[in-house]
């Protein structure tokens, strides 16, 4: 399993950097949703993997077994910045394409 | 004691309060925030009158506050007689100044912002005047010039007063800045910031080989601010300001700072060589080209200007000289000079309010048609030159006689008198010029109006000044020897010399030198009369092109243009480079300790551990074969196929949230989950108004190399950035847990924070704090994006129907039987009825969700985005319009409900007398519900829900409603503005007013 992780966190954080690279300001966008679940992802892996552990203090639950509630509390967190920060970098690429006739993200249209 | 030391800080602090309420009257109200600003001036010099028994003798009133103690640094507050006479100047000055404001300033000026800075300037005066701590005095330094910044650039329409601004903010801010350094060398050296401390500690700073460097860092600071050479060219900039801040600032008080500067230093430095040379030369030469560029100028104000930069230099040159004796001359003369050029400077005020110039060339005979202001102007201008019965004669003549005196035997010395001889005689050539070429000769001809007198309200402050010039000059002992007498006590100790203030002293040497000086002045000026008359000639016949301001523009061209070179050299402003290096560098800091490792240890860089790992399962495998290939289409088709690209995200999206619920993170598996929808909905509304990109014929053949090799870098990078990561993670996770805090959260979340759910506790409960930080956020993005998308112009491509829209529209028109839009209204009619039907499911499971979240997987946030989705279904099933019409969401009202609950549900604790977010908790028996339990957190938690779902649904809403708003284009604010704002009438000039964009 963590080698499974561990790959599927590589794979997210090359195509999300590498999107984020793009000169496209929809592929940047994609790219950083790409890159965000590649670092919550890592987030939550700092934690160790846990199967069947959640933590939540039901009858006779064994707080030992729980996976570490701190990176989920980080991660949750995370997503809810993220996905700010998502909508606020759509509404600036709306305008800028309104604005700028181009979706380069430097506003110009050169190509790459 | 005590009790008259708290009236310190309010001495200080009322003028800033004072001014900030002036700020907010209406825009024409000069008689109230003239009369403000006077009161509170008038308040200042009585408490100071109050005050002075306190601080005769050599006395001091001290309070301190406790600022910050962990590092030594208090707030003192502290008045002996120096700081006295000043704090009198400051508010006494500053009391005449606003009357004269009243009636000088015109009605269309902004007046209430001009009396709020001048009350914030007094009262950054007052705090400097009134720190006894060097650090408080520097707080206080600083503000006078942001404060003096502002004031000369008050006309901001007028270019002379923005780069008179910018001059004076630039080399005041820079002798800060060294005044800055200099103190902290002395606190360095001495041990503290305390100014007595700092002054009883002479002994320690002349031993140390520091003395130097602290010496003329503080005299830099010193200079800048009191116009001396070469520091000086600001002031005359300066005089954009309105008439009355310079009387105010450019005579009497601002550049008076670095002479209280000097002379609150003058224990602790005098006598020093560097001092003695530093100190007298730069007086010196002050003193002359200031005395000789005065006589040049025909502008009234100007040679205003340079007679104060003179008269500054003067009190520079006796406090240089280090004897007692000057020390006193220089406290005297900064009375007397404040008092006559301060009422000079509103007669030419009143001069060019009544005439509309202020050119000495065009002005002449003006006696005749000002009879009382003339005499009031010509006695102050005697004050000035030195003539006898008036204060500036019997300083003058103190300054003489201790240019006379022996000081050091130096060849500056012997030569001192004779300067200062000269100096005098300029000083008396322009005053007599003042006189002369103003109120005497013919009629003045081609004057912009017919002259007349002011106001007597207007010229009441500069008679009251002129009879404290008479006064002093004639009685000087009875009058101000007193007070003087306390002043020179604080500066020179109880040892301080004996002097009379006498106004005849007998044919003494010095009155000789005087009486030269004043026939040299006299003859001077009518020898130089034809020139000084001449319309043609130059204001400045010797400096030719050497002018300070050509050096000081040609300084700051070449800071400005090298700034721009290395930008250039260094920098870019596309977003591609810029990237890659932060990528590159979070790289290279990443390996970097693995590198170093494995040079100095070798074999020891990044290794795998020794846990055991978690059993293979094959459906996870699967997961990941799917998500991976997702992620890897999504980054090839995002260019030029962005729908399927947004799917594949998803898809992407997909593995990581049911990779929570595989590893134990049911919180975040939910979240995300609804999230993602929230975020793909999100895109989705976005992408209507992106114009498609399709492949263009260059883009299909061979891409160029340079662009091959681009990629192929970012692509490297990429790898490099992932293979990292990866292998980061497993080196991680194949190491046991280091325990870290998740014990004692699992410990104390029942009990601590009443939840059975460790996540949620932990987010509403223990890290409240971020959480709040966090909704706020929320809240502003959501706020930006409403803001942005009011203004919203689309791309032209897009503006319009969409190509199914048309397709359908043409449809419906070709046929006899259906009318326009009827394909559209009919377009998915089962899903629709569905997803209308849906409404109040997805709220009961939002409302599940919160309920159950302290305990099990949920939570506000969770519950507010699913409340969102409920409502952009609603959107998506029946369009903007039909929602619109029926449904009054209020996004901006739940934000702030949201925000203000979090907040006071956080404050609440400080009534139990804890710290803010501390929670209680409790269960509760509810009829048919069962036990509940309740939490203060569980209100927090209603917050977060609150401003979540207003959030979300203003960000999606406000992008839905583009659709309707860019097909009718003209009254397209409002609309986006009824649909979110409050009902009832206040409803459209609510949220801006201007009516929309397009």
């Amino acid at each position: 399993m963590e080698i499974v992780v561990a790959i599927g966190i590589g794979v997210l954080t090359t195509t999300g950097v590498y999107l984020l690279l793009r000169p496209r300001t929809f592929q940047v966008i994609i790219g950083l949703s790409l890159l965000t679940y590649a670092v919550n992802l890592f987030i939550l892996a700092m934690g160790r993997l846990v199967v069947g552990g959640a933590p939540l203090l039901t009858e006779g639950a064994d707080p030992g077994k729980f996976a570490d509630p701190v990176p989920q509390s980080l991660v949750l967190t995370s997503i809810v910045i993220s996905f700010s920060m998502t909508a606020l970098f759509l509404v600036v690429l709306l305008a800028a394409r309104g604005l700028t006739g181009t979706d380069h993200v430097d506003g110009d249209g050169m190509t790459t | 004691m005590t009790a008259a030391a708290s009236y310190l800080p309010v001495l200080a602090l009322l003028p800033f309060v004072v001014g900030m309420l002036v700020m907010f009257l209406p825009r024409h109200a000069r008689n109230g925030a003239a009369a403000l600003a006077g009161g509170t001036a008038l308040a200042g010099v009585l408490i100071t009158a109050l005050l002075y028994p306190k601080v005769t003798d050599g006395a001091v009133l001290r309070q301190t506050w406790s600022w910050l103690p962990d590092i030594g640094l208090e707030l003192t507050w502290r008045l002996d007689g120096l700081s006295w006479l000043f704090t009198l100047l400051v508010t006494g000055i500053g009391a005449l100044v606003v009357l004269y404001a009243r009636y000088y300033m015109a009605a269309e000026d902004p007046v209430p912002r001009f009396f709020s800075y001048l009350l914030a300037f007094m009262g950054s005066m007052l705090g400097l005047v009134l720190s006894g701590n060097l650090i408080q005095l520097l707080f206080f330094w600083e503000l006078t010039s942001l404060l003096s910044f502002l004031l000369i650039g008050y006309w901001h329409h007028n270019e002379n007063a923005r780069d008179g601004a910018r001059m004076a903010l630039t080399v005041t801010g820079l002798g800060g800045f060294l005044l800055l350094v200099g103190v902290l060398i002395v606190g360095h050296v001495v041990g503290s910031f305390d100014i007595d401390a700092v002054i009883a500690s002479r002994d320690v700073l002349m031993a140390s080989p520091l003395v130097t460097p602290a010496i003329l860092c503080l005299l830099a600071g010193a200079f800048a601010k009191s116009a001396q050479f070469p520091l000086h060219f600001w002031l005359p900039h300066a005089m954009a300001a309105p008439t009355p801040v310079s009387a105010y600032l450019h005579s009497a008080t601002m550049v008076k700072a670095g002479i209280y500067l000097m002379m609150r230093l003058w224990p602790l430095m005098a006598g020093n060589d560097t001092w003695y040379y530093v100190v007298s030369l730069a007086g010196l030469v002050t003193f002359l080209l200031g005395g000789i560029a005065a006589a040049f100028q025909y502008d009234l104000k100007g040679i205003l200007a340079y007679s104060t930069i003179s008269h500054l230099g003067l009190i520079t040159l006796l406090l240089g000289l280090s004897t007692p004796a000057a020390a006193v001359a220089a406290i005297f003369h900064t009375l007397n000079h404040a008092t006559f050029k301060a009422s000079l400077f509103m007669a030419a005020g009143v001069i060019d309010h009544e005439t509309g110039t202020r050119d000495i060339r065009r002005l002449s005979g003006l006696l005749r048609h000002m009879p009382y202001t003339g005499t009031l102007a010509i006695v102050a201008a005697g004050a000035m030159g030195g003539v006898p019965l008036l204060n500036g004669f019997i300083s003058k003549e103190m300054f003489l006689t201790e240019t006379l005196a022996f000081h050091t035997g130096s060849l500056l010395d012997r030569l001192l008198p004779l300067i200062a001889t000269l100096g005098s005689a300029f000083s008396v050539l322009y005053s007599v010029r003042f006189i002369h070429q103003v109120f005497f000769g013919p009629e003045a001809t081609d004057l912009p109006r017919k002259p007349h007198e002011p106001v007597s309200w207007m010229r009441l402050p500069i008679e009251l000044l002129v009879l404290i010039c008479l006064v002093v000059g004639i009685i000087p002992n009875l009058s101000v020897g007193p007070l003087l007498r306390t002043a020179v006590v604080a500066v020179l100790g109880p040892e301080a010399p004996r002097f009379h203030l006498e106004l005849w002293h007998g044919f003494t040497p010095a009155f000789m030198l005087s009486l030269v000086a004043m026939a040299l002045g006299a003859g001077l000026y009518f020898a130089l009369y034809r020139r000084l008359a001449n319309r043609e000639a130059r204001d400045r016949p010797w400096a030719g092109r050497v002018r300070a301001r050509r050096i000081f523009d040609g300084i700051m061209d070449g800071l400005f243009a090298g700034a721009g070179f290395i930008t250039r050299l260094a920098g870019t402003v596309r977003l591609q480079p810029q990237l890659f290096l932060v990528v590159l560098a979070a790289v290279a800091a990443g390996a970097a300790p693995f590198a170093y490792h494995a040079l100095t240890q070798a074999g020891a860089g990044l290794t795998l551990g020794n846990r055991p790992l978690t059993p293979i399962s094959v459906p996870f495998v699967v997961v990941w074969a799917f998500g991976i290939a997702s992620a890897a289409g999504a980054a090839i088709l995002a260019k030029f196929h962005r729908l399927a690209a947004l799917i594949l995200t998803g898809g992407a999206g997909l593995a990581v949230c049911l990779t929570f619920v595989w590893l134990s993170a049911p919180d975040l598996a939910v979240t995300q989950l609804l999230v993602e929808i929230v975020t793909t909905v999100l895109l989705l509304l976005g992408l209507r108004w992106l114009p498609a990109r399709v492949a263009s014929k260059e883009d299909l053949e061979r891409a160029k190399a340079a662009v091959v090799v681009r990629r192929g870098r970012d692509l490297v990078l990429a790898l490099l950035a992932g293979g990292g990561m990866a292998a980061l993670a497993l080196a991680a996770m194949t190491r046991p847990p280091t325990g870290g805090i998740a014990q004692f959260f699992n410990a104390n979340a029942l009990e601590g924070g009443g939840g059975r759910n460790v996540v949620n506790v932990i987010l509403v409960d223990f890290r409240g704090f971020d959480t709040m930080g966090e909704i706020t956020v929320l809240a502003i993005v959501a706020l930006t994006v409403f803001a942005l998308l009011r203004r919203f112009r689309p791309a032209r491509e897009v503006v319009g129907s969409t190509r199914q829209q048309r397709r359908q529209d043409a449809y419906d028109e070709a046929r006899a039987d259906r009318e326009v839009g009827d394909t559209a209204r009919d377009y998915l009619f089962v899903p629709r009825v569905v997803m209308h039907l849906l409404f109040p499911m997805i709220t009961l499971l939002a409302i599940h969700l919160f309920m159950r979240g302290h305990d099990e997987p949920g939570g506000g946030f969770a519950a507010g985005v699913a409340m969102a989705i409920a409502f952009i279904i609603q959107y998506m099933a029946r369009g903007t319009r039909w929602v619109e019409e029926r449904l009054r969401v209020l996004p901006l009202i739940w934000i702030g409900l949201g925000l203000l609950l979090a907040a006071a549900t956080g404050l609440g604790a400080w009534f139990f007398g804890r710290p803010f977010l501390t929670s209680a908790h409790g269960h509760v028996h509810v009829p048919l519900l069962g036990e509940l339990s309740l939490a203060s957190a569980t209100l927090f938690d209603l917050g977060v829900f609150s401003l979540v779902i207003g959030a979300t649904v203003i960000m999606l809403i406000a992008l839905a409603h583009q659709s309707i708003r860019s097909a009718r284009s003209g009254h397209s604010a409002e609309e986006l503005e009824g649909a979110t704002s409050a009902p009832g009438p206040e409803r459209t000039p609510k949220l801006g007013g201007e009516a929309g964009g397009d």
